[in-house]
């Protein structure tokens, strides 16, 4: 990142201004895009230092890094945007691994001819996320593409974080006889996010669940360390998170439908979409999987977190040469939870 | 959720598979075929295989719209979106059907071609009244209760004077479709498929009522129950559907008449009549041609008409050779039957139409039976 000098150029016009190619040429433009936007409110001793990278500290322990690319349509949504998104999903990464993150990066791909009044709004809910989580953005990337070979603004943040000695948190770690936990309602995000779409537009007060969920984690790895599992059931839901555990664990696993979660208002309008909740994503939820006799305690820990209020026991892992998610049913009966098929669709009839 | 939960409790649940499994006949077998694919789908997601006597057997029957489509339609549709650059609007499980040389609706949009995923008939005329400059078709598919949709938007475009707006008709009647059923070699003389009752459709009843069953009652002496889409429909038709039988009784029972009367929606059934009359045969993936089973725009609308506007031959494609998907919409075989079955055949990469629907017999199976296959 270059200086540029206060006093002869006029200030980035934020109300009506749009994104031109010149915002990402190198030049002038350029400069005084990161200085007055992304560096105004992102602005840490890192970031001040204007080098191409950050130097940080790292604490003991082992490093830990995610990346996350953020390509949501809608950009605002109801209960968060594409800015704050960014932050929480590559923080929430990081953290389950049992990991504290630490440091973020940012990389913007920004389209020709979007509002900088836009731009503005969601570089500010980026900055008020990473601040509420006490996460810096270190280090960052500005392109543009032109017209008609984006969608508004990707963007694309890299987390860096540690984990303790002691803590060893993958999902290839479950093992037969297992307890799985949600820490809440699932589907909440994905019913916002489709609330909005243009073929769709139904009314409803679901708001994303987007949220940083590493203080959670703490508590949890606090209260047992042992915990095997960890993810965060984002796209394709839950019964994906749960299929990709079985699969890396080698084990199969049986949950209860009456003991998972579901807000009234998610399963209504999963109802009249033909959608299953399982298979909605989620933004600020995570799945936990520990030993049996650690249940109990794990539970407790995450209830005692305002994240983790309405956590469950939902099942248990088992063993299962197919690898195979088995639900018993609210009305008595078994099914398989698969993997999800192509996108979801509505069913017609 | 009011209204729904009740439908689906575990516990009144228990009180029916009891009585089902104290009046069920253990020295004899129950063949019922669930016509609709929503109930296939409502069976398979709730497992309501588990709360059913092993006497009890369920037959999946030939009512899923998605899966009823012959190859040669998407075929047609396919063409008409390329050749004439149309904007072909359709419901979201058609667009996964295949389709001939490795194409399907999703391929072909992903070759370029314009076609829109909608949620209603209502949002293909809302695209072409946003769309002057183009031509834009609806493919309409579907049993009775999405016909009526298809009349009103006809209607509308004709009020609102649309002449870029078409239907690319593929609505198919129910009552048709169980009677080849009924016909067919295998369960009148072969006796190969054994069908002793049917759970009779749940939304199309809504349009048609339960009248139009009292015949297959009568001329085939088989017990008809129309039931809900809720588990619990299910199961009070299959326990109402098992009394008929041990009683010897063979009429047409409405298990469903929180929805279905005797003579259904009037004014949906005049709308349609206003419209649509009966093609004098249409082809059915896995049964084939079938008389008077299907419906066409009247003359007089035949401006809204893709067929007659567009220069569409029909087309008759055979189904891969590997595929049951006929034999199975028939009720001769199961899913695991198949060879290709969960091999090649995959909701992923589905051969045939019943793979793609989650209405479709062998989609439900895979999707949530698969396991009790499993060694």
């Amino acid at each position: 990142m270059s200086t540029v000098r206060t006093g002869y150029v006029r200030p980035l016009d934020v109300k009506r201004g749009l994104v031109d190619m010149s915002h990402g040429s190198g030049g002038r433009a350029m400069a005084q895009l990161i200085d007055e936007l992304f560096l105004a409110a992102f602005d840490n001793e890192w970031l001040r230092e204007m080098n191409d990278q950050a130097r940080v500290p790292m604490p003991a322990g082992r490093l830990v890094i995610a990346t996350d690319s953020h390509v949501v349509s809608p950009l605002f949504f109801p209960g968060g945007d594409i800015g704050c998104l960014s932050v929480h999903g590559t923080i929430n990464d990081v953290a389950m691994a049992g990991a504290k993150p630490l440091y973020l990066t940012s990389g913007f791909i920004l389209e020709e001819g979007y509002p900088l009044a836009d731009l503005k709004r969601i570089v500010e809910s980026m900055a008020a996320a990473a601040r509420e989580a006490g996460v810096p953005i270190v280090t960052g990337d500005t392109k543009v593409v032109e017209q008609g070979k984006g969608d508004g603004v990707f963007i694309n943040t890299t987390g860096v974080g540690v984990v303790l000695e002691g803590v060893d948190v993958s999902g290839a770690h479950a093992r037969p006889g297992d307890a799985i936990l949600v820490s809440g309602t699932l589907g909440d995000h994905g019913v916002a996010i489709m609330s909005l779409r243009e073929n769709l537009t139904f009314e409803t007060t679901i708001q994303s669940d987007t949220a940083s969920l590493h203080t959670l984690v703490a508590a949890m790895v606090e209260a047992v360390p042992g915990i095997r599992t960890l993810r965060d059931p984002t796209r394709g839901g839950l019964a994906t998170t749960l299929n990709e555990i079985a699969r890396q664990s080698k084990a199969g696993m049986t949950i209860r439908e009456a003991a998972i979660p579901v807000r009234p208002e998610v399963s209504a309008a999963c109802e009249f979409l033909g959608l299953d909740p399982l298979y909605v994503a989620n933004e600020g939820k995570l799945v936990a999987i520990c030993a049996p006799e650690d249940a109990a305690r794990l539970l407790a820990a995450m209830r005692a977190h305002p994240q983790g209020r309405d956590s469950a026991i939902i099942g248990e892992v088992v063993a299962d040469a197919n690898h195979f998610v088995q639900m018993e049913t609210g009305f008595g009966g078994r099914r398989m939870v698969d993997w999800l098929a192509g996108e979801q669709l509505p069913r017609i009839c | 959720m009011k209204y729904v939960d009740e439908f689906r409790d575990g516990e009144l649940a228990k009180g029916i598979a009891a009585r089902i499994a104290n009046e069920a006949d253990p020295s004899r077998t129950y063949h019922f075929m669930e016509f609709c694919g929503g109930h296939t789908h409502a069976i398979s997601r709730y497992g309501v295989k588990d709360l059913l006597p092993a006497s009890v057997v369920m037959v999946h029957g030939p009512g899923c719209p998605v899966c009823v489509l012959p190859i040669g339609r998407i075929d047609m549709a396919i063409e008409l979106a390329i050749r004439e650059k149309a904007i072909l609007c359709t419901y979201a499980d058609t667009m996964r059907v295949p389709a001939s040389g490795g194409l399907s609706l999703m391929k072909a949009k992903a070759k370029g071609a314009d076609i829109r995923m909608v949620y209603s008939a209502s949002d293909a005329l809302r695209i072409a009244q946003e769309n002057p400059g183009r031509e834009v078709v609806f493919l309409a598919i579907g049993f009775e209760t999405t016909t009526p949709p298809t009349a009103l938007v006809v209607k509308q475009a004709a009020a609102l004077g649309l002449a870029n707006f078409s239907v690319f008709c593929n609505h198919v009647l129910t009552p048709a479709a169980i009677s080849h059923i009924l016909e067919s070699p295998e369960v009148r003389e072969l006796g190969t498929v054994k069908i002793d009752g049917f759970v009779g459709p749940a939304h199309v009843s809504t349009i048609i009522g339960s009248q139009p069953y009292d015949y297959f009652a009568e001329e085939y002496a088989k017990p008809v129950v129309i039931a809900g889409f809720e588990p619990l429909d299910v199961m009070q038709a299959i326990l109402m559907l098992v009394r008929q039988v041990n009683e010897g009784r063979a009429e047409v029972e409405n298990e469903f008449s929180r929805a279905v009367t005797a003579d259904g929606n009037a004014k949906a059934k005049a709308l349609v009549a206003e419209i649509f009359e009966l093609r004098r045969a249409f082809e059915w993936r896995g049964l084939g041609r079938v008389p008077y089973s299907a419906l066409r725009l009247k003359d007089e609308w035949a401006a809204f008409d893709a067929e007659r506007r567009f220069d569409m031959p029909e087309r008759s494609v055979p189904d891969n050779k590997a595929c049951e998907c006929g034999a199975i919409l028939r009720g001769v075989k199961k899913p695991v039957d198949c060879k290709v079955f969960g091999t090649a055949c995959t909701p992923e990469t589905p051969m045939g139409s019943c793979m793609v629907s989650s209405e479709g017999a062998c989609a439900a199976h895979y999707t949530y039976g698969r396991f009790r296959n499993a060694a």
